[in-house]
């Protein structure tokens, strides 16, 4: 693997761009691995990558079912963001913001993580109180995020029609600036390369059918598509197919998978300088730097293994972006698409143990799970090396269904996450 | 768009007269102050997910306005039957038969 640097960028164009390496060799599977992590997104890999380079842990396989970053890491909609209402969620998503902002020196690898700044819209009152309250707690906890009168919105993003005779008249906008997006692909990618690096297996196309377990309980390995792979821990980081591995050994989660939809338009030049979140019209939309318009809609209201999802969310997304953005009404869409997602009852991820013994799940982020990879893969990784929650995951436990500690940011943050 | 069978107007209408109203045939245990804090959680929180037939409860809102259940492949979305509240699950054997693929 050539480390990417101004001069081996200058050498390799000076010959024609042919003495580039691979990035990631094709690993087989091994009989015995230390941690197998079922799942290689962006969570996965960063998870793999954590633990060989902070905990040593390098006898490590990265297994999907199908190639890497092909699955909700290849289908969100890149937004980053870290102004959650609870403290717990503050500091868990502000913590991967810390990561984005180090994380292509850290890989050696362009993750294009650009501080656009993410506008979240008031149109009511009731909508301007709330984002207020958002900013003063986000502001609590150390966390960027200020308010701009409509007047201001407007000028950080020209597109916003804010005229008193909108459909949806703007009234404001709670601003973080430290957030933006980042090229998803280049994450899974980035993390695979590095983890690789340091000895990491990453066996693309091959199924985990079910975890195994010892005659005491704790895991001895998954059964997959090549046979049966030993491991002395087993991390499951599987988004919307994470209760359908976890039923195999035996343990039943509050999670429901749903599918959440996306699309974007024709490629055009730059026109659109940050990202717009709604949550009255449930739409959210940025520019990728290939120029297409991203579009960000709801999850049906049913639940789904589809990676479809129906057209009425689509059109109503769409709806809401052309009154936003008169000047979108004529732009025309290229692709559509569904992404599976685990949503639990509070709307918060899950990451840690589990009653069975050598078995960690990283699961339920939902419709927001592309932000949090670095500081979840970080502190899961710690989870998994040392048997013990990370002071920042440690709140977002499984037991907290049972014991009633639900960090609820369902009713905080309503929807769109 | 879904189509779906309301078994009360027994009418095939679209999807966005409808409301999902989450997973069916979950009871309420008979005396709760009875239920372990393990109980309750199965039954507020735990949720089947399967990724096949899902047994499954609907309420046609902008039309008779009543709640029934249904059979839906969640790999498919293809209803496999529907049928009112109260009535017992469907055998899921005997439904495969009936839907031509």
């Amino acid at each position: 693997m050539t480390r990417f640097n101004v001069f081996s960028l200058l050498s390799n164009a000076m010959t024609g761009n042919r003495n580039w390496t691979e990035q990631w060799p094709e690993s087989q599977p091994k009989a015995e691995y230390d941690v197998v992590v079922v799942g290689a997104g962006g969570h996965g890999l960063g998870t793999a990558y954590y633990l060989a380079k902070e905990h040593g842990i390098t006898n490590v396989a990265v297994i999907d079912k199908g190639w890497l970053g092909g699955g909700n890491t290849g289908r969100n909609t890149t937004v980053i963001r870290s102004n959650y209402l609870y403290d717990e969620s503050a500091r868990l998503y502000d913590h991967s913001v810390d990561l984005w902002e180090g994380l292509s020196q850290e890989l050696n690898y362009n993750v294009m993580y650009s501080r656009r700044g993410v506008m979240v819209l008031a149109h009511t009152v009731h909508e301007m109180q709330s984002a207020r309250r958002h900013i003063h707690a986000n502001r609590l906890n150390g966390v960027d995020n200020r308010w701009l009168t409509a007047q201001e919105a407007k000028e950080y993003c020209p597109p916003l029609d804010i005229s008193p005779h909108a459909r949806y008249p703007v009234m404001g906008a709670a601003l973080q600036v430290r957030a933006g997006t980042a090229r998803h692909d280049a994450v899974a990618w980035g993390y695979a390369r590095a983890a690789a690096a340091r000895g990491v297996d990453i066996i693309q196309n091959c199924p985990v059918t079910a975890i195994r377990r010892h005659p005491d309980g704790s895991v001895a390995g998954v059964e997959t598509a090549r046979g049966f792979i030993g491991a002395k821990k087993v991390a499951v980081s599987a988004a919307g197919h994470t209760s359908v591995v976890m039923e195999t050994a035996g343990v039943r989660l509050p999670l429901e998978s749903y599918p959440l939809q996306a699309l974007v338009s024709e490629p055009v030049k730059p026109v659109f300088p940050c990202v717009v979140m709604s949550n009255a019209v449930h739409a959210y939309i940025s520019q990728s730097d290939k120029g297409e318009l991203v579009i960000g809609s709801g999850t049906d209201q049913y639940t789904s293994y589809s990676q479809r999802g129906g057209l009425p969310l689509i059109e109503h997304a769409l709806a809401a972006v052309i009154e936003l953005f008169p000047m979108f009404s004529r732009m025309r869409m290229l692709r559509k698409w569904g992404g599976i997602v685990d949503v639990t009852p509070d709307r918060s991820p899950i990451v840690g143990t589990t009653p069975v013994g050598g078995l960690y799940v990283n699961c339920g982020w939902g419709t927001g799970g592309f932000k949090a990879t670095p500081g979840a893969a970080h502190t899961f990784a710690w989870t998994i090396a040392k048997d013990e929650p990370h002071p920042i995951n440690a709140p977002f436990t499984l037991e907290r269904f049972r014991t009633g500690r639900l960090i609820d940011e369902a009713a905080a943050a309503a929807v769109a996450h | 768009m879904l189509l779906i069978h309301c078994p009360y107007c027994n009418e095939t209408l679209p999807e966005a007269e409808f409301t999902y109203a989450g997973e069916a045939h979950i009871a309420r245990g008979a005396d709760p102050s009875a239920l372990t804090d393990a109980q309750w959680e199965a039954y507020l929180f735990h949720r089947s997910n399967v990724k096949g037939p899902h047994y499954e409860r609907w309420r046609h809102l902008h039309g008779c306005g009543r709640f029934f259940n249904a059979v839906r492949d969640t790999v498919s979305d293809r209803f496999l039957t529907t049928y009112p509240a109260g009535a017992p699950r469907p055998d899921l054997a005997a439904l495969a038969v009936k839907v031509p693929e």
